[in-house]
C-alpha cells in the first residue's frame, strides 16, 4: 500500500464526509471561542493541569456524556437500518464498523467513564478524606482515557473504524481478515486507556484503605465505598489480563507476531479466553459502583438505614471472585465438552444468589421506611423491575445447553442491555442527579427529570424485549440485514420505536442541564436532600481541601448520626491543610501517548520512536522533580469557610 | 405504578407469543437435541418467571405501604439492621433455585453433548462442514458426496457434524435441530443432532464472520432414509467430482448457489483433526479421545475405499 492510502477511509460515504466537516468546524468554532473569550489561561491553570479529584470526575463526567452520544448514534443507526428487512440505509461494512464502534464506545468510552467520574468525585468525600492518594497519578488515569478515547474517535475519519465486533476474536481480527488500520486503532486506543484504568484502580485502593477518616473501619465505611474498593480490587486484577492481550493482538497486527493466528502454533481460542477473563469482569467492574450508588439512594428516599449491611458487602464480595471463574459462558459453544461447560454453568448461575441478596435488600430497606419518589428513586425503583429481568435471563443464558441456540443471537442482546441499561446507565442518571448539587450548586429539574425517566425506562422496554422473541425465533446477532420471510421486521420495528424513546429521553437530559443551569435556583443547602454519608457534611461547593476539620466517624452514617443523634462530626480547630500541586505533566505525557498511539496505528516508526522518547522524558522529569505541594494556612481556612456559610460542626 | 403495569403486560404478551399459534423456530424442535433444549428453555422461563412475579409484588407492596404520602409527618422509620430468619430465607432460596437448575442444565448438557437418546445403536451419519468466507461445504466421506451450502440428511438417523472452519471462527446453526457450535481452522469440533420429522430447514453460520456474514447461510432438506439413499445414488451418477483446482476457487471469498460434487476434498484437504490438527480440546463429553481418533481414521479409511 501507498504511504498515504492508509490514511483514507476504506469505506467511504457522504456521512463519513460530513461527519469530517462537522468535526473540523466543532475544533475550529472550540479554538476560536477559547480564543476570543481569553480564557486559554484559565482552561490551562485550572482544569487541564488540575489534580482535585472533583475536578477530574467532572471531566470525565463530560467526556462519558459525550461518549454517551457518539455511541447513542451509532445504536440509532443500526436499529434504523435494521427496522426493515432488506433496508439499504447501510451496507455491510459500515454497519460492521458501527457496531464495533458501538460496542467499544458506551463499555470503555462511556460506562467506565461514568463511574470513574462519580467514584472520583464521591469516594474522597465519602471517606472524609482531603484527595485521592496520588492526585498527579489520578490526572494521568484522567488524561490517558481522554487520549485514548480521541484516539479512538478519529478512526473513522482516518483510515477507517474497526469492524471486528467488540469483542474482536481472531483470526478475523487479525491482518488476513482485517486488512485496514481499524483493528490497530482497536488494540492500541483501547490499551491506553486501559493503563488510566489500572492507575486508577491502583490509587482508590491505596486511597480507600489508608485515607479513611479516623473511626471508620472497614465495616462502617458508606456502601458506595465499598463497591469502589471491590471494583477497583477486579480492575487491578483483571486489567492486566487486557493490556496483555492487547499488546499481543498488537504483536500480531503490527510485527508479524503468531500469537492468535491459525498457523504457526497460533491459536484462535487463545484470544477468545484472555478477553473473557478480562471481559466477564469487566462487566461487573460497570455493575458493581452501581450497586453501590443505589446503596446510597434508596436509603436516603426511604429515609431509613440499608437493610443488611453485612450481607451486602459479603455479596460483593463474593462477587468479585466468582466474576473471574466464569468467562467460558461466553463460549459454551466452542467444544469444550459436557463436563467443562457443566462446571462453568453452575458457577454462573452461582451468581445470581450474590445478586439476589442484593435486590432482595434493597427491597427491605423500603420496608417501614418513608419513601419519597425523588428522580434519583425513580432511577433506583426502576432499576430493580428492569434488571431482574435482565437477570434471570442471564441465569437463562447460564444454562449452557440451553444457550447453544440463545448464544450469538438477539435473546443474548437483548439480556446484556437489560442488565447494563437499568444497572450501569440507570444508576449513572441517579447518580448524576443525586450529586449534582454537591457537584454544581444547584438541583436538576424535576419534572423535565421524571420525563427523562419515563421516556428512558419505556424505551429501554420497548427497544429491548422483542429481541427475546426474535432471537428465540433464530435472529442472529451482527445481521445488518434480513429478508422479510423471516418475519423479523415486525420485532425490529418496535425496537426501533423504543431506540428513538431512549434518544429522546437522552436528549431531554441534555435539556434539562440547560434549562436547570439557566434557571434553577443557586440558593440551595449543602445537604438538599436530608441525606446519610459524608459527602453531604461540607458545603456546596466543596472547597479545595474538602473538610476545614477532619471528620471523626462512629458509623456507616455518620452524617445521619450527626443530624440525628448529636454525634460530633467535626471536634477540634482549623490547621494548617497541606495540599498537592498542580502539574501540567499528566496532559503532556498522555498528549504524547496519543502521538505514539497514532505512529503505531499507522507504522511511522520514526514519530513512535520519537514519542516514546518523549514519555521516558516526562516521566525522568518527574523522578527528578521536587515537589511537595503546598500549605493553605489558618486564617484562609478561617475565610473561606466563611465565606461558604460558616464553620462546619 | 404504571411501569409495573406495563412490565406486567409485556411478559405476557411474551408468554402469549412464545406459546402461541405461530411457533418461534427455537421452540419448534424437529430433533431430540433440539427438544432437549427447548425443554430446558421452557422449565427455567417457568420457574424465573415466579422469581420475577416475587420481586415485583415485593417492590409494589413496598411502593403502595410506605409512601410518604401514606405517612404521618411525625413518622420516623426505624434503624433496622437485619433479621437472620429473613436472610437465611433470601439465601436459602435462590440456593434452591440454582441448585435444581444446575442439575437440569448438567444432564441436558450430557446429552446434547452425545449420540441423540434412542439413536445409539444405529452407525451416526457422518457429515464434515466446513465454513469459508461466506458458504458452507459438507462433505458425506461414507457417501463419497460433497455439497455446497445445502445438506440432504435422512430421518431418524443420529447425525454426527465435524465442523471446521476455513478462516475466521464461524458457528454450525439449524435451529429447529439443535443449538450451534463454533467452527474453527485449527481443529474439529463434533455436534451431535438428529432429525424425527421430514422438512426444510434454515440453517446459517450464527458467529460475525465479516463482511458476508448476513448471508451465511444454508438449507436442510431432511428426507426419510429411503429418499436419501436415493439422492445419494442419483448425485453419484450425475454429479461431477470435486477436483483440487476447483475446491480452490470455491474458497475465495464470496458467495455461491447451492451446488453438488460426487467426491470430496477431504481425499486431498484433509480436515484438521488426528494427525492433521492444530490442537485438542480436553475430555468431549462422552466419548473419549481414543475412540473419536479411531472412528476417525475409520472413516479416512472408508473414504480412501470409495475413491478406489
Ligand atoms: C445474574 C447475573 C448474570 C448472569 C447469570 C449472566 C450470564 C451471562 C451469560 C451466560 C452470557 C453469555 C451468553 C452467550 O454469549 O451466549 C452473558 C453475556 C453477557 N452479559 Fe451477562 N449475566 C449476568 C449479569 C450481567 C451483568 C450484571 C452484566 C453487565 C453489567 C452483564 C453483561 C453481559 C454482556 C455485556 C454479555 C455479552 C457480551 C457479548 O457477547 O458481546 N451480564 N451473560
Ligand atoms: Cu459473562
Ligand atoms: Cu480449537
Amino acid at each position: 500500500m501507498d504511504f498515504f492510502d492508509r490514511f483514507a477511509i476504506p469505506h467511504p460515504s457522504p456521512v463519513i464526509y460530513a461527519s469530517m466537516v462537522a468535526i473540523a468546524l466543532t475544533l475550529v468554532a472550540i479554538v476560536a471561542g477559547v480564543t476570543y473569550t481569553k480564557k486559554w489561561g484559565y482552561l490551562w491553570r485550572e482544569w487541564l493541569t488540575t489534580v482535585d479529584h472533583k475536578r477530574i470526575g467532572m471531566m470525565y463526567l463530560i467526556s462519558a456524556l459525550l461518549m454517551l452520544f457518539r455511541g447513542g448514534a451509532d445504536a440509532i443507526m443500526m436499529r434504523a437500518q435494521t427496522a426493515l428487512p432488506e433496508n439499504t440505509l447501510l451496507d455491510s461494512q459500515h454497519y460492521n464498523e458501527i457496531f464495533t464502534t458501538h460496542g467499544v464506545v458506551m463499555i470503555i468510552f462511556m460506562a467506565m467513564a461514568f463511574i470513574m467520574a462519580l467514584m472520583n468525585f464521591v469516594v474522597p468525600l465519602q471517606i472524609g478524606a482531603r484527595d485521592v492518594a496520588f492526585p498527579r497519578l489520578n490526572a494521568l488515569s484522567f488524561w490517558l482515557y481522554f487520549w485514548g478515547a480521541m484516539l479512538f474517535n478519529i478512526s473513522f475519519v482516518i483510515g477507517g473504524s474497526p469492524d471486528a465486533g467488540w469483542t474482536s476474536y481472531f483470526p478475523l481480527a487479525g491482518n488476513e481478515f482485517s486488512q485496514s488500520v481499524g483493528t490497530n486503532y482497536y488494540m492500541i486506543a483501547i490499551q491506553i486507556a486501559g493503563l488510566g484504568t489500572l492507575i486508577t484502580g491502583i490509587n482508590f485502593i491505596v486511597t480507600i484503605l489508608k485515607m479513611r477518616a479516623p473511626g471508620m473501619k472497614l465495616m462502617k465505611m458508606p456502601m458506595f465505598t465499598w463497591s469502589a474498593l471491590i471494583t477497583n480490587l477486579i480492575i487491578v486484577f483483571a486489567f492486566p489480563v487486557l493490556t496483555v492481550a492487547l499488546a499481543m493482538g498488537t504483536i500480531d497486527r503490527l510485527f508479524g507476531g503468531n500469537f492468535f493466528t491459525t498457523t504457526d502454533g497460533g491459536m484462535d481460542m487463545l484470544w477468545a479466553n484472555l478477553f473473557w477473563v478480562w471481559g466477564h469482569p469487566e462487566v461487573y467492574i460497570l455493575i458493581l459502583p452501581a450497586f453501590g450508588i443505589y446503596s446510597e439512594i434508596i436509603p436516603t428516599f426511604a429515609r431509613r438505614n440499608l437493610y443488611g449491611y453485612k450481607s451486602m458487602v459479603a455479596s460483593i464480595v463474593l462477587i468479585s471472585v466468582l466474576s473471574f471463574v466464569v468467562w467460558v459462558h461466553h463460549f459454551f459453544t466452542m467444544g469444550q465438552g459436557a463436563m467443562v461447560n457443566s462446571i462453568f454453568s453452575i458457577t454462573t448461575m452461582a451468581i445470581a444468589i450474590p445478586t439476589g441478596i442484593k435486590i432482595f435488600n434493597w427491597l427491605f430497606t423500603l420496608w417501614k421506611g418513608k419513601i419519597t419518589i425523588t428522580v434519583p428513586m425513580l432511577y433506583s425503583l426502576g432499576f430493580i423491575p428492569i434488571f431482574t429481568i435482565g437477570g434471570v435471563t442471564g441465569v437463562m443464558l447460564g444454562m449452557s445447553a440451553a444457550d447453544y441456540q440463545y448464544h450469538n443471537t438477539m435473546f443474548l442482546v437483548a439480556h446484556f442491555h437489560l442488565v447494563i441499561i437499568p444497572g450501569v446507565v440507570f444508576a449513572m442518571l441517579a447518580g448524576l442527579t443525586y450529586w449534582w448539587p454537591k457537584m454544581f450548586g444547584f438541583m436538576l429539574n424535576e419534572r423535565i427529570g421524571k420525563l427523562s425517566f419515563w421516556l428512558i425506562s419505556i424505551g429501554t422496554c420497548v427497544a429491548f424485549f422483542p429481541m427475546f422473541i426474535s432471537g428465540l425465533d433464530g435472529q442472529a446477532r451482527r445481521m445488518y440485514t434480513y429478508s422479510e420471510a423471516t418475519g423479523f421486521g415486525i420485532w425490529n420495528m418496535i425496537s426501533f420505536v423504543g431506540a428513538i424513546m431512549l434518544a429522546a429521553g437522552f436528549v431531554t437530559i441534555v435539556y434539562n442541564i440547560y434549562y436547570s443551569t439557566r434557571y434553577a435556583s443557586r440558593d440551595i443547602s449543602s445537604d438538599p436532600w436530608d441525606a446519610r454519608s459524608l459527602e453531604w457534611a461540607t458545603h456546596t461547593p466543596v472547597p479545595d481541601y474538602n473538610f476545614a476539620i477532619t471528620p471523626q466517624v462512629n458509623s456507616s452514617e455518620a452524617f445521619w448520626d450527626s443530624k440525628k443523634n448529636g454525634h460530633k462530626l467535626f471536634p477540634g480547630n482549623y490547621k494548617e491543610i497541606h495540599m498537592p500541586n498542580n502539574s501540567g505533566v499528566p496532559f503532556i505525557m498522555s498528549a504524547i501517548f496519543f502521538v505514539l498511539g497514532f505512529a503505531l496505528v499507522f507504522s511511522i516508526w520514526i514519530l513512535a520512536v520519537i514519542a516514546l522518547l518523549g514519555i521516558f522524558a516526562c516521566l525522568a522529569h518527574r523522578s527528578f522533580e521536587q515537589d511537595h505541594g503546598y500549605h493553605i494556612p489558618v486564617e484562609e481556612v478561617k475565610e473561606t469557610e466563611e465565606k461558604l456559610g460558616g464553620a462546619r460542626q | 405504578m404504571k411501569i409495573k403495569g406495563t412490565l406486567l403486560l409485556l411478559m405476557f404478551a411474551v408468554m402469549a407469543v412464545l406459546t402461541g399459534c405461530e411457533p418461534l423456530m427455537v421452540l419448534n424442535p424437529k430433533g431430540p437435541q433440539a427438544q432437549t433444549q427447548a425443554d430446558v428453555i421452557l422449565l427455567s422461563i417457568g420457574i424465573m418467571s415466579f422469581i420475577v412475579i416475587a420481586v415485583f409484588a415485593i417492590l409494589i407492596y413496598m411502593l403502595v405501604k410506605y409512601r410518604a404520602s401514606k405517612q404521618s409527618d411525625d413518622y420516623e422509620p426505624p434503624h433496622i439492621e437485619g433479621n437472620h430468619i429473613v436472610e437465611g430465607i433470601i439465601v436459602g432460596i435462590p440456593i434452591l433455585i440454582v441448585i435444581v437448575l444446575s442439575i437440569v442444565s448438567v444432564r441436558s448438557n450430557y446429552l446434547v453433548e452425545a449420540t441423540p437418546e434412542g439413536y445409539e445403536d444405529q452407525d451416526p451419519l457422518v457429515v464434515y462442514a466446513q465454513s469459508s468466507n461466506w458458504k458452507w461445504h459438507f462433505s458425506y466421506p461414507e457417501e463419497g458426496i460433497e455439497t455446497v451450502n445445502y445438506l440432504y440428511i435422512p430421518t431418524d438417523r443420529a447425525l454426527e457434524f465435524k465442523l471446521y472452519s476455513d478462516g475466521p471462527i464461524t458457528s454450525f446453526w439449524v435451529p429447529q435441530l439443535g443449538g450451534q457450535k463454533y467452527a474453527m481452522s485449527d481443529m474439529v469440533t463434533t455436534l451431535h443432532l438428529a432429525a424425527d420429522a421430514p422438512g426444510e430447514y434454515m440453517g446459517r453460520n450464527a458467529n460475525f464472520s465479516g463482511e458476508g456474514f448476513a448471508e451465511n447461510t444454508f438449507s436442510v432438506n431432511a428426507v426419510t432414509p429411503d429418499e436419501f439413499d436415493e439422492w445419494v445414488d442419483e448425485v453419484q451418477e450425475t454429479a461431477k467430482p470435486l477436483t483440487e483446482d476447483k475446491y480452490n476457487e470455491l474458497l475465495e471469498p464470496g458467495h455461491l448457489g447451492q451446488l453438488t460434487f460426487s467426491s470430496t476434498h477431504l481425499e486431498f484437504s484433509p480436515a484438521p483433526e488426528g494427525e492433521h490438527g492444530g490442537h485438542h480440546h480436553g475430555g468431549s463429553s462422552d466419548d473419549s479421545e481414543e475412540e473419536n481418533m479411531e472412528m476417525d481414521h475409520e472413516n479416512m479409511d472408508e473414504t480412501h475405499d470409495h475413491s478406489e
